[in-house]
């Protein structure tokens, strides 16, 4: 399995990464090897097993959907780079009124 | 006073408990130890002497008001730093993370805290909990106190070197993939990785949510006990945790081994292992026999399969969960004017190599047309381990095998190439996949003087037996009682 650098920008993107053209080339070289490697798991028949569901799936308890105690704004907010108005601040998400 | 920060835990506790000394004593001793040797081995990513001496006179205010004490009342310990913990800082490893003060400690911890410990530190990990050697730490590399140009093994390589350097008689872990295992070996050291479940993982900075699990390092198996009682049992803040009484385990002295079905996987026994460790393990299994155990071969027959699945599992789930880390809520922030460049640009920056080749690895195998072939024939084939070891389990009470292909290797070792360093995992990585618990503890030495690690498998829920067979085996060898001649 052979990844091209177009589709090292693809998952770069996806993954919200900023990489150098010298880091795309690495990355392309090294996530190939790897799934050289994971491709051995095709050697097998899975044809009727499950998906793996844990452990404690059949345990799996329900509770009750009881709003609890929560940590108070201010005490959230102390560890973030940007606040304003109680709230995180982040650059414009919607286009209107962004220089293109 | 210094010797004091070679006590085991169990000792510690007795002499506590004696008055032979105050937890301000020994907490000073592990200090000064820390003040001495940290600066070579370098496990430590904060210490906090102020905290720690202030919990210390809180423990010995609280010993001398008498009446009903906690267990661990004026014990040191250490923590990984993927633990959160009020009032200290916790970085993962990572720049993304450098600096940030948590506003809640783990569940884990809080029981510990509870119990009376007093928390020395922060110890160094691989980023994210991402590497088998403490070289992936954005900051610096841990050295091994049995050879400082060895690596300690990882990612809770800072926990395991501190224990086994004496400067501190126990520290917490988190195991995904061996990480509690594979250093404790590194470092000759007993280390635990609980059941899935077992402990709760709140205040866990996650990496792999249906792999990750918090253990133990200590000296012996007698000390891991001691703090595996106090941290595990259900807690509601985890939905993984599991809905069980909290563990009352309770070592018996002089135990014999009469009934114990060890079984013994031959694919575990692989070409490439150093032979000094084949025969290390060979030889402490021939111990569990003479303790009165019978050993038999058994099959688990997908073990080849665990490296591939895991390395799609844990970077999927890894992509899922390092997705939070955005420039938005807390950590690292690249400005940017545009709200996605500012995201990418930040993880860009904060992130280190390895974290992001296990995003973007993770991010493929989930990807639209990639899915079924990649992440879901992982989790098919994750099935499949689990029934070897159901199986296995039908025949035997636990399943003894090698933590690692090899000692501790040397820094730098394995360059840049990923895959030389995932194979490190291989025969630790099936016990997470199969959410059974893993002991791993020192089983004696190589012949460059590096100590060998055996672990024992045990059925779900059971780390008694483990920590009962190796309880036994430390009763009459002395492998977990070497310390280390660091300068």
């Amino acid at each position: 399995m052979s990844l091209t650098r177009e589709d090292v920008q693809h998952i770069a993107h996806l993954a919200r990464l900023t990489l150098t053209e010298e880091e795309l080339e690495r990355y392309r070289e090294q996530l190939s090897s790897i799934l050289e490697h994971v491709a051995r798991l095709q050697e097998l028949d899975t044809t009727d097993v499950p998906p793996y569901s844990g452990a404690l799936a059949a345990a799996m308890p329900l509770r009750p959907d009881e709003p609890g105690k929560t940590l108070p704004t201010q005490t959230l907010l102390r560890a973030a780079p940007d606040t304003a108005a109680d709230q995180f601040r982040v650059p414009p998400i919607l286009d209107e009124g962004r220089d293109e | 006073m210094s010797d004091l920060s070679s006590l085991s835990v169990t000792a510690a506790l007795i002499g506590l408990a004696r008055g032979d000394f105050t937890s301000r004593d020994l907490t000073h001793a592990c200090l000064a130890a820390i003040l001495k040797h940290d600066p070579e081995l370098r496990c430590f990513l904060a210490a906090e002497p102020e905290m720690a001496l202030a919990a210390a006179d809180a423990a010995d205010a609280r010993r001398r008001k008498g009446g009903d004490l906690p267990p661990l009342l004026g014990l040191p310990i250490a923590v990984k730093d993927v633990l959160a913990v009020e009032g200290m800082t916790a970085t993962a490893g990572s720049r993304i993370l450098s600096g940030f003060q948590p506003p809640y400690t783990a569940t884990a911890v809080r029981r510990l805290l509870d119990a009376g410990v007093v928390i020395l530190g922060k110890t160094n990990t691989d980023e994210f909990a991402m590497g088998s050697s403490t070289e992936n730490s954005a900051f610096f590399t841990t050295h091994n106190p049995w050879n400082t140009e060895r690596v300690p093994g990882g990612s809770s390589g800072g926990s395991a070197a501190a224990v086994a350097a004496r400067l501190t008689p126990a520290a917490l872990g988190s195991d995904t993939g061996g990480s509690v295992r594979q250093p404790a070996s590194f470092c000759g050291v007993t280390g635990l990785k609980p059941t899935y479940g077992r402990v709760s993982r709140y205040g866990l900075i996650a990496y792999g949510s249906s792999l990750d699990t918090v253990g133990v390092l200590a000296r012996g198996a007698e000390d891991v006990t001691a703090l595996f009682n106090v941290m595990a049992g259900h807690d509601p803040l985890d939905a993984t945790s599991a809905d069980r009484p909290a563990p009352d385990v309770r070592l018996s002295a002089g135990a014999t081994l009469k009934g114990l079905r060890v079984g013994v996987p031959e694919e575990y026994f692989i070409e490439g292992i150093q032979p000094e460790v084949e025969e290390r393990v060979r030889a402490a299994i021939e111990e569990l026999k003479t303790l009165g155990a019978t050993v038999q071969p058994v099959n688990l027959p997908h073990t080849k399969y665990a490296l591939p699945v895991y390395y799609l599992i844990a970077p999927a789930e890894a992509s899922a969960n390092l997705a939070r880390f955005d420039g938005v809520r807390y950590g690292l922030r690249v400005e940017n004017e545009d709200v996605i460049e500012m995201f990418k640009d930040t993880r860009g920056a904060g992130f280190g190599p390895e974290v992001i080749r296990r995003i973007m690895l993770g991010t493929y195998a989930l990807s639209a047309g990639y899915y079924d072939a990649y992440y879901g024939q992982a989790q098919k084939v994750r099935t499949l381990i689990a029934r070897d070891f159901l199986a296995a389990f039908e025949q035997v009470d636990v399943i003894a095998a090698p933590v690692a292909p090899t000692t501790a290797f040397k820094i730098g070792g394995h360059g840049d190439d990923p895959l030389a360093m995932y194979l490190e995992d291989v025969f630790t990585l099936p016990a997470n996949l199969a959410g059974v618990p893993g002991l791993a503890f020192p089983v004696g030495f190589d012949a460059a003087g590096l100590p060998v690690g055996m672990q024992l498998m045990g059925r779900h829920f059971e780390e008694e037996t483990l920590l009962q067979v190796a309880h036994a085996y430390q009763q009459t060898t002395d492998w977990h009682t070497r310390v280390p001649e660091h300068k």
